[in-house]
């Protein structure tokens, strides 16, 4: 199963590497990573997608806690969430298939952000499954290029502001 | 800022850092990018450095140093091939949990990632064997981060932390300020482990009918030692531990099983087999100790102390976890226990395993065999010794035969297993005990592997008795290939290829012995032991084709154990 985890990193040389490290070190699944600035200047968060048994997936938020640089680990699969992604979509058109491809792309609330003689370039942001199935529908155009950003999560609802870490027991 | 403070360089702020951590030794070895710092060293005459001859032999001598003292270890390198020359040694104290902090030497920081003479990404070598690590940046940074590093490696779950420094960072200048305190949002190690699954543990074991502790090294590095004694005094537990756990129990009390695990103790083994309560204190199940985890103490409600809690559920999954330092939690449980059960029924079962199947080597032969020698110096040394241990079957037959009395005393290369550990290793722990005797026995190939260090010891006067127990193979290798892979004996035979090891530690300049008789073994271990100003070494060449029993094949269940050999080999 999916898992969406939450990591507060400090924003020192090295702390992205030393996630992946870890994740690669141990042999976990990465699907995406997404990372950036927060509302403390100090901190990074990154939005992991991984997916592995219970077992496993205990293992990888103790193994986040365990490094020195993260400051706060929040798996959210099991809590209210909002949770995003971008897509960046070229697609091919044919004759005449313009206008539906626009018409599709309104449908997912997608934007067109390029257009030349050939290709469409879109854009599709929303929860996951949503860029999914743009992409699903786009793909019989001929999708030329495509970027997605990963996800970025968070928690719904009144948070708590303090930087502590929720997981007391840390190596 | 203050105006009388004067401007110190990058070496003198370096150097007052280590004086205001307590650092005595340094294990080391110069290069370009160091240069500053060994030309203050000079200088400085709070702290000795010790000029070893390979990093590898410093960074094992940081842990021998630590291991020894529960001090952090301390390694000062040059920059590429030095720093490379650290991993083996890291990664062995990622391992084992040692705390040491290695400072490397990198190339002026305006050459970082230009492919530099002698420039290695050290900190992205070592990232995934180190505790943390740092690249200092700005000299104005330099204290904090020794700080910092100093805290990490010796807090919590201990571990190695290597900091490393540019050389303009050395050459640099900056007011210097030793901060008291600093913030590491994300690190707070969890002390005190929590109360209600402390007393809930306390029930549980007072009610089990056949309890057994589980020990490992974390009882030692927390310092917990006198704790689980009055735990297990007090309510006549049976202890059992693990290859790093020795010591933290006397192995001469008639509590102790001795060791678990794929050599381990019959009667440990069964005892882990058969008990209702298994309490893990500051050990991991490892592979080495569990064999199959779905044949591991099944009927048993497992309780798992351990400061890391990603320690915990990882390999096996536990009844009650707690997160605490082992210390403490034990000295928790022993107050809370009350109304222990009647153990005579369990313990007539474990000491009926004892009798059935003894640790028993064979002497009426006539021929040397390790056990007998390791057997002759626990008891020459009473258990007190230190014994840094290398890697195959001369460590298993310490680990059985070497009745260990004292916490830190058995030091051994348990999680990465690396021949070369025991000579360097032996090294740093004789700078910090010169109380008692420190051996430091290696097989035949393993001795090859750092027998460079052999002068560090000459050159320190350090009574080290370097023993050599010389079997002609690698042995534990022969052992695996004559159980599991057809006898095909490829590439374990040293015997033809051995060098004279008497004469190459005189040629050291370090009075050495040889024997291959019984007879000779009390004699030449006394005169051995009798030196004081230097080191010692004996060869003793011992049977050849000898297996390490009882065993438990890797990934099979403990109740598969191989008590003996079952086919006996003519043995020359
Ligand atoms: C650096 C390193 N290389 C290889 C091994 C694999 N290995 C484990 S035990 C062993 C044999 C050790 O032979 P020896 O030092 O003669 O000791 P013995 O087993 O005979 O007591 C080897 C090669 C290892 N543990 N470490």
């Amino acid at each position: 199963m999916k898992h969406t985890i939450s990591v507060l990193v400090e924003n020192h040389f090295g702390a992205f590497d030393r996630v992946a490290t870890m994740f690669s070190g141990k042999g976990f699944n990465i699907h995406s990573i997404s990372i950036g600035e927060t509302e403390f200047q100090e901190l990074s968060r990154m939005t992991i997608v991984t997916s592995g048994e219970d077992k496993i997936i205990e293992q990888v938020v103790k193994q986040l806690h365990r490094l020195i640089d993260t400051v706060k680990v929040v798996d959210l699969t099991d809590q209210q969430r909002v949770e995003r992604e971008l897509a960046l979509i070229t697609v091919n058109y044919g004759k005449g298939q313009r206008a539906e491809i626009i018409d599709l792309c309104d449908i997912f609330r997608g934007n067109v952000v390029d257009i030349n003689p050939k290709t469409l370039m879109i854009e599709v942001t929303g929860p996951p499954d949503k860029v999914d199935a743009a992409v699903n529908v786009l793909s019989p155009f001929g999708i030329v290029e495509m970027a997605r950003s990963g996800r970025v999560a968070l928690r719904r609802g009144d948070q708590p502001k303090d930087i502590k870490r929720e997981y007391s027991s840390v190596v | 800022m203050s105006e009388q403070k004067p401007l110190l360089s990058g070496a003198d702020i370096f150097f007052e850092c280590l004086k205001r951590e307590g650092v005595k030794h340094i294990f080391g070895y110069p290069g370009g990018a160091v240069l500053k710092v060994y030309e203050k060293l000079y200088d400085v005459d709070y702290l000795e450095h010790i000029l070893v001859r390979h990093e590898q032999g410093a960074t094992h001598a940081a842990e021998g140093y630590a291991k020894a003292t529960g001090k952090v270890g301390v390694v000062l390198v040059t920059s590429g091939p030095g720093a490379t020359n650290t991993v083996t040694g890291i990664a062995d104290a990622y391992m084992d949990s040692v705390p040491i902090v290695v400072f490397t030497g990198q190339v002026p920081s305006h050459l970082i990632g230009n492919d530099a003479f002698q420039e290695a990404d050290i900190v992205g070598i070592t990232r995934p064997i180190t505790k943390h690590n740092f690249l200092v940046r700005d000299i104005n940074d330099l204290a904090t981060t020794i700080k910092k590093a100093f805290h990490i490696a010796s807090t919590g779950r201990p571990g190695p932390v290597l900091v490393d420094i540019p050389k303009d960072v050395f050459g640099g200048s900056a007011y210097f300020h030793y901060p008291e305190t600093f913030d590491l949002k994300g690190y707070k190690p969890k002390v005190h482990g929590h109360y209600n699954q402390i007393k809930k543990a306390a029930q549980v074991l007072s009610r089990a009918k056949r309890p057994l502790l589980y020990v490992g090294g974390g009882v030692i590095m927390s310092g917990g030692s006198d704790e689980l004694s009055l735990l297990a005094k007090e309510n006549n537990l049976p202890v059992t531990m693990t290859l790093q756990g020795l010591g933290a129990f006397p192995g001469t009390d008639p509590q102790s099983l001795g060791m678990l695990g794929m050599h381990g103790t019959y009667y440990a083994n069964q005892a882990v087999n058969n008990c209702d309560v298994l309490v893990s204190l500051g050990a991991r199940f490892d592979d080495r100790v569990t064999g199959r985890t779905d044949t591991f103490a099944t009927n048993a409600y497992k309780i798992h102390v351990d400061i890391d809690p990603t320690a915990i559920d990882k390999n096996v999954v536990v009844d009650l976890p707690i997160v605490g330092d082992v210390k403490h939690v034990i000295a928790g449980i022993a107050a809370e226990m009350k109304n222990q059960q009647d153990l005579t029924e369990w313990w007539d079962q474990l000491n009926g395993w004892k009798e059935e199947c003894p640790l028993h080597f064979e002497t009426e032969d006539g021929l040397l065999r390790p056990e007998f020698i390791i057997d002759k110096i626990s008891k020459k040394t009473k258990g007190e010794a230190i014994i840094v241990s290398d890697v195959g079957q001369h460590q298993m037959w310490i680990a059985q035969h070497y009745k260990f009395t004292n916490p830190r005393s058995h030091l051994s290369s348990g999680g990465l297993g690396t021949m070369g550990f025991s000579v360097p290793a032996a090294i740093g722990a004789a700078f910090a005990i010169k109380d008692r005797p420190i051996v430091s026995i290696s097989g035949d190939g393993g001795f090859q592997m750092n027998i460079q260090e052999l002068i560090t010891a000459v050159a320190y006067k350090l009574p080290i008795n370097f023993i050599i127990i010389n079997n002609g193979f690698l042995g534990m290798v022969r052992q695996w290939q004559e159980l599991f892979h057809a006898e095909k004996y490829s590439f374990t035979d040293l015997s033809a290829s051995n060098p004279d090891f008497c004469k190459v530690g005189e040629a050291f300049g370090i009075p050495s012995y040889c024997t291959d008789k019984q007879e000779e073994v009390d004699e030449i271990l006394n005169k051995a032991f009798d030196r004081t100003d230097g080191p010692s070494l004996i060869e003793f060449r011992v049977v050849k084709e000898d297996m390490v029993f009882p065993m438990v094949p890797s990934g099979a269940s403990i109740s598969d154990m191989i008590v003996k050999r079952l086919n006996p080999k003519r043995m020359t």
